[in-house]
């Protein structure tokens, strides 16, 4: 029976209701009397010597409060970057500055030059018209593998060249990797790319900044998937205020996707102006804005290979990366391909030797960092790609090479640092075969082919790391920053429960699950608990939602603070029952006296803890409120198995999904209509990257697909109904919970399904293909038959 | 965008006298226009809104036979109202862009735009049809002059589009996956004096006419008659979508399809 | 300035706004009714999807001077008397078609004039008719089924399916 409450059960959403009815509040909609607003001149070439800029016409137009250029900034920090990745020599990696406006140089299509503040929106457009500019043109860098070639143009002039890291994981020595190969009956090479995509939540950056001269205290409304992150990151490394004075609101935010975890220059920019202008500043991004400026995702370009005994078990894995950083490192950036991305190599499978090796490189380009999944993604296109296409080399089943291969047995300690606690692959797979009616493919293959067209089945299986993470061990790699969360349960004198979390919500639905983990454990009803978040002068200091960490870390906060008031709670009940302590029991919002029909209520302690005129004050405080940091012990490792079947016009190339099933372990599920949710999503956009989506520079740096006219986004018509089961669980063998994190699934799982599908319907039909790189486009398609 | 002065007559005169002062334009359904003008490429001083001028709205058939569609009519109005008379041309305007857009979006702001991947030209080329505007009589044939190009004056507005009524047509539009225009688009026409066949999405000289498959399906009208025939990639549009071979090859597909489906 | 009046959801609206006020920036700056959203700048995404005399239209991509005289609809607007959520609202909610909850105002929008349309479209027709409304949240999943479901149809085999 499924549950109406509590853990398990999926309550309608009580966000719903304001963004149903047009009473949502994004940071756009926050409008600040008196507010100015801003906009950037940005830079049109992607690699530019700025010889000179002059403001001087424009600083006289209508309605103009103030113009800011580089030379304004040059006693304020730059953005920082919150990963030191060591490369394989011991050296730090190279950072270069990250001005909040241009300094010396432009260095991308979109990087800011100047930003005008004016009356109104169109009077600051109109003035950043009449500036001008003077650039001297320099050769773009766009390609990777020019931009580390000998003699190649250098993006950032102190630098030793445009090489950011040249890291390694797992099997240091060549030899041994070398000699796995020598020895292998089988290898499988497959050279491929994850091309950069645009994040592109469907709100775009909104950054509103305000300054009280009276109190010398700063607001800061944006969209952000975390607060605190953004106040610590511009108060401590760029603008050098005190934390205290400084508040950060994420209000409702439109989707993030990881493009809003980092701290952007604009965020920056609107603080600072609004105390240099004594007016609140206001920037809301155009889309074509968020095309130049959102930090993008993804961008590898790799060789694998895989070494097979006669039996055909995997015994090594090599890969070279190419890993795009763009122009700067954005916040998050260089842990991406290392740390995020290395580290999952050994995918589902008990590979022993595996040796990646990735080089980030600098590029005239937009900054490229987290995007749904953020390398995890990279990691599982890579190992499923050449996996099936070994399976095809080897003439086995793709299922049945993978279930050989499996790792089996927990805790498992992978060669590439990772130790997975539990997991059951082949009972997921299992799942698998079901839901994606596997038996059934011949049949609707022959169905297909009567109505002339191709069909393909691909399979695949990941495995992330989530619950992002330990800081002992992510400090030890170089982060710059504890990965923790916290939560405040406050518990109000009539039994109502503010539970202040570090998480945020931006369509993960916090505000309905999280009650349902507190009044469970209270035994009260989840109206009773209503969620805070997005405001750093309410919450505690918690590291905000990306990496599928919510439940998995605030969440054990939360469980850990709620336990602590249960805790104090029972100690007040002892006393009014005058019982021992230990005696109490809490059931159903009631606690009683074991062995005994003594009881009181929830709201009866709560409103003793306010109103203390008999309680223990000798021995506790009157309130009734506490707070948990909790750090994990380790990652969590959601994992699961996805099936996708497409379809192949063969005259034109076009590709439609006919049928998409995905089998995931999450753990423990506290509301699987969320969950549903979530895997839905994901799965949109990892066939939007397997099909659509791709953001394209021309060999002079300009963005070729800069807005929706050429970046294909996945609308309703692209996608089909998915089938999700989450029935198998392994629950997290170190959270309180046993949750692992489900948001970033679908989008890890889905491109090689839809790949391999293709690649099986191409190979159905006798075309020689064994790899296309995505976007699977029609014409990419049509290219690689007729090729 | 720049402020402009706005004014909406309700008179095709009143439009053409208001057109008269310097830098105005004509505002069909702002669907192509007003993103235009959001990126400042464009800066009349004065839009003149077409919307409001009732005979230059609706589609009706004239005593010639031809279907007639007032300039200002939306994409959705002819989708629902040309069906009963030539209804390829209501399923090409059924499927421009989105519900939205088809509510705003005119034909005659289709026809003026020429968008190299827009609908309607190849329907106007392909039909023959003969494009009114307040001063003349313009020949589809000779109408469009290349991408964004036409026979229009400055201050010249499209009233109506006269479509002579095929025995047989259809459009097949391969969508582009972003903007969802076409990144091919071939609509096929069979008239009693012969066959005609436009092509639009994939030349860089805008929509043009494959007089080879024309003259091969005047004869025979049928899928198999084009199979012989190729088209040349040379001046073909080559993009992040598609190269010059792709959209030549998909010409001869989509012109087989049409025929098929038109057949 | 052109003085500009509209029924916006049944009350009579006016204000004086500039020749390149946008409807949304109408709805949105003057009346401060910031439920339309606006998403994109090239009139793609449908966030701002309103009904300008019954029919949808992208409020991004209209005049506010061309609506002078109209009556327009927006999500503010959709709630029941009582202020209990519509049918459409009430299935999205029920079916959990939103997420982040931006795209929301349009694909409401846009369903309510889908089933004016097309009181009982198949899946394929909500598909085609959603073209303009992105969403980057919920895969479309969840939304297909609540637009399905507000019209009245069993929806209890998708989720298996
Ligand atoms: C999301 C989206 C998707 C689209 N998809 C497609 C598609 O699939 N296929 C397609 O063909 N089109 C598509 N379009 C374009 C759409 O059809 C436009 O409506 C059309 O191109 C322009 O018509 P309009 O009435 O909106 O003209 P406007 O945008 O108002 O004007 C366009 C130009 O024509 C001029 N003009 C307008 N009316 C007249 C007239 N009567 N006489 C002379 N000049 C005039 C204007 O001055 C302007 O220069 C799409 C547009 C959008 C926003
Ligand atoms: S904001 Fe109107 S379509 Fe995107
Ligand atoms: S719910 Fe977030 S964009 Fe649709």
């Amino acid at each position: 029976m499924p549950k109406d409450s509590g853990i398990g059960a999926s309550p309608k959403r009580r966000e719903d209701v304001r963004f149903l009815t047009g009473a949502g509040n994004y940071t756009d909609d926050i409008n600040v009397a008196g507010q100015a607003y801003v906009h950037f001149l940005r830079s049109d070439v992607a690699h530019a010597r700025i010889k000179g800029i002059d403001t001087s016409a424009a600083a006289g137009m209508p309605g103009v409060v103030k113009i800011f250029t580089g030379a304004d900034f040059e006693g304020v920090g730059g953005l920082p970057c919150g990963w030191q990745v060591t490369d394989r020599h011991g050296e730090p990696m190279q950072e270069p500055p990250h001005p909040i406006l241009a300094q010396g140089k432009v260095r991308h299509v979109g990087d800011p030059i100047a930003a005008v503040v004016a009356d109104t929106y169109e009077q600051a457009r109109d003035a950043a018209e009449a500036i001008e500019v003077d650039l001297e043109e320099l050769p773009a860098i766009v390609d990777m593998k020019a931009a580390l070639a000998d003699g190649a143009p250098k993006l950032h002039d102190d630098l030793t060249s445009n090489l950011c890291y040249d890291w390694v994981l797992g099997e240091t020595d060549d030899a041994v990797v070398q000699k796995a190969f020598d020895e292998a009956d089988h290898v499988t090479t497959l050279e491929l790319t994850n091309q950069r995509l645009v994040a592109n939540p469907m709100e775009p950056r909104v950054a509103v900044g305000e300054y009280k001269r009276g109190t010398d205290e700063y607001t800061l409304y944006t969209t952000s998937q975390n607060p605190h992150v953004i106040r610590l990151l511009m108060c401590a490394f760029v603008l050098g205020l005190p934390e205290h004075k400084v508040r950060v609101v994420a209000p409702d935010v439109g989707g993030g996707f990881g493009t809003k975890i980092f701290h952007y220059a604009e965020e920056a920019f609107c603080t600072f102006a609004a105390k240099a202008c004594n007016r609140p500043v206001k920037w809301t991004a155009s889309r074509t804005e968020a095309f130049m400026s959102d930090a993008q995702g993804r961008d590898h370009v790799t060789k694998i290979e895989l070494a097979m005994d006669k039996d055909n078990n995997f015994t090594a894995l090599r890969t070279n990366t190419l890993a795009n950083m763009g122009a700067y490192l954005s916040t998050f950036s260089s842990s991406v391909p290392t740390w995020l991305h290395g580290t999952l190599m050994a995918g589902n499978y008990k590979t022993p030797c595996i040796q990646v090796n990735v080089k980030a490189v600098f590029t005239s380009t937009v900054p490229v960092d987290a995007y749904r999944g953020a390398g995890r993604p990279e990691a599982t296109f890579q190992i499923e790609r050449v996996i099936d296409k070994a399976a095809r080399e080897r003439g086995v089943d793709p299922i049945k090479l993978r279930r050989q291969n499996f790792i089996t047995e927990f805790p498992y300690d992978t060669p590439v640092a990772l130790t997975y606690d539990t997991g059951d692959y082949n009972g997921t797979m299992d799942k698998l075969e079901a839901a994606a009616d596997i038996a059934g493919f011949a049949a609707r293959r022959a169905e297909s082919e009567k109505n002339g067209k191709l069909r393909g089945l691909g399979i695949n299986c990941y495995i992330e790391a989530c619950g992002i993470a330990p800081s002992n061990i992510v400090g030890m790699l170089g982060a710059r920053a504890g990965l923790y969360d916290a939560a405040t349960v406050r518990v109000n004198a009539t039994g109502s429960i503010s539970v202040m979390v570090g998480a945020h919500s931006h369509g993960q639905g916090h505000e309905t699950a999280f009650p349902q983990v507190v009044a469970e454990m209270i035994g009260i009803d989840e109206s009773q608990v209503e969620i805070v978040h997005g405001d750093t002068s309410k919450i505690p200091f918690g590291m905000g939602t990306y990496g599928s960490r919510s439940l998995a870390v605030c969440g054990s906060a939360m469980v850990r603070a709620t336990e602590k008031v249960i805790n104090k709670a029972k100690k007040i009940a002892a006393h009014l029952m005058e019982a021992s302590e230990a005696d109490i029991e809490l059931k159903d919002g009631m606690f009683s006296v074991a062995g005994t029909d003594k009881s009181v209520a929830w709201g009866d302690v709560t409103l003793t803890a306010y109103v203390p005129h008999n309680f223990p004050l000798e021995e506790i405080e009157p309130g009734l409120e506490e707070t948990a940091f909790y750090d994990p012990a380790n990652f969590t490792y959601p994992a699961g198995a996805y099936a996708c079947e497409v379809e192949v016009d063969p005259e034109t190339g076009k590709v439609t999904i006919e049928r998409f099933a995905a089998a995931d372990d999450f753990g423990n599920i506290i509301n699987p209509m969320i969950v549903d949710g979530q895997v839905h999503g994901g799965i949109g956009q990892g066939i939007g990257q397997a099909l659509l989506e791709g953001c394209v520079y021309d060999e002079n740096g300009q963005l070729l697909s800069g807005s929706y006219m050429d970046y294909a986004m996945p609308r309703a018509d692209d996608v089909p109904f998915y089938t999700v089961d989450h029935s198998s669980q392994t629950p997290c063998t170190h959270n309180p919970l046993g949750v692992k994190g489900c948001g970033e699934a679908g989008a890890i799982g889905s491109p090689p399904a839809v790949v391999n599908a293709v690649i099986d319907a191409l190979q159905s039909g006798g075309k020689n293909v064994t790899h296309i790189d995505m976007p699977l486009s029609p014409g990419r398609v049509w290219a690689a038959m007729n090729g | 965008m720049y402020n402009f002065e706005f004014e909406k007559p309700g008179s095709i005169a009143d439009a053409v006298a208001a057109l008269g002062s310097e830098d105005a334009m004509p505002l069909g359904g702002g669907q192509t226009l007003i993103p235009a003008m959001k990126q400042r490429l464009n800066a009349p001083s004065k839009l003149v809104s077409l919307s409001g001028i009732a005979e230059m709205k609706g589609v009706c058939v004239r005593d010639d036979g031809a279907l007639s569609i007032g300039g200002a009519t939306p994409h959705a109005v002819v989708a629902a109202e040309a069906g009963a008379h030539y209804p390829a041309l209501a399923g090409l305007a059924s499927h421009i862009g989105d519900p939205a857009v088809r509510n705003r979006g005119t034909i005659g702001g289709s026809l003026a735009n020429n968008d190299p991947a827009a609908c309607y030209p190849s329907a106007a080329l392909g039909s023959g049809a003969t494009i009114v505007t307040n001063n003349r009589e313009i020949a589809a044939d000779d109408y469009f002059q290349g991408m964004f190009t036409t026979a229009l004056e400055e201050g010249e507005i499209i009233v109506e589009v006269r479509f002579p009524i095929p025995e047989k047509a259809n459009y097949q539009k391969f969508v582009q996956p972003a903007s969802r225009f076409a990144l091919t688009g071939v609509f096929v026409a069979k008239y009693a004096d012969g066959v005609r066949v436009a092509v639009t999405g994939a030349s860089e000289e805008g929509v043009f006419r494959w007089s080879e498959a024309e003259a091969a399906l005047s004869s025979d009208f049928s899928a198999s008659a084009v199979d012989g025939l190729s088209v040349s990639p040379d001046g073909m549009i080559g993009d992040i979508h598609g190269t010059p071979a792709y959209r030549a090859s998909l010409i001869k597909t989509l012109t087989k399809r049409a025929v098929a489906a038109a057949a | 300035m052109p003085q500009v009046s509209m029924t916006v959801n049944g009350k009579a609206t006016s204000g004086d706004v500039e020749g390149r006020t946008l409807l949304s920036a109408y709805l949105r700056d003057h009346l401060g009714m910031t439920g339309t959203h606006v998403g994109c700048d090239t009139s793609q995404c449908g966030a701002c999807v309103v009904h300008v005399n019954g029919e949808a239209v992208k409020s991004c991509t209209m005049f506010a001077a061309e609506a002078d005289g109209a009556t327009v609809d927006t999500i503010e607007g959709q709630a029941n008397a009582d202020g209990s959520l519509n049918v459409i609202q009430q299935a999205f909610q029920d079916h959990h078609g939103l997420q982040c909850g931006f795209c929301t105002p349009g694909m409401v929008m846009s369903a309510a004039a889908l089933l004016k349309e097309n009181p009982k479209p198949t899946e394929q027709e909500v598909r085609d008719y959603l073209e303009g409304n992105l969403c980057r949240c919920t895969g479309y999943h969840n939304i297909v089924k609540a637009i399905l479901a507000a019209s009245g149809q069993d929806v209890g085999a998708i989720a298996a399916e």
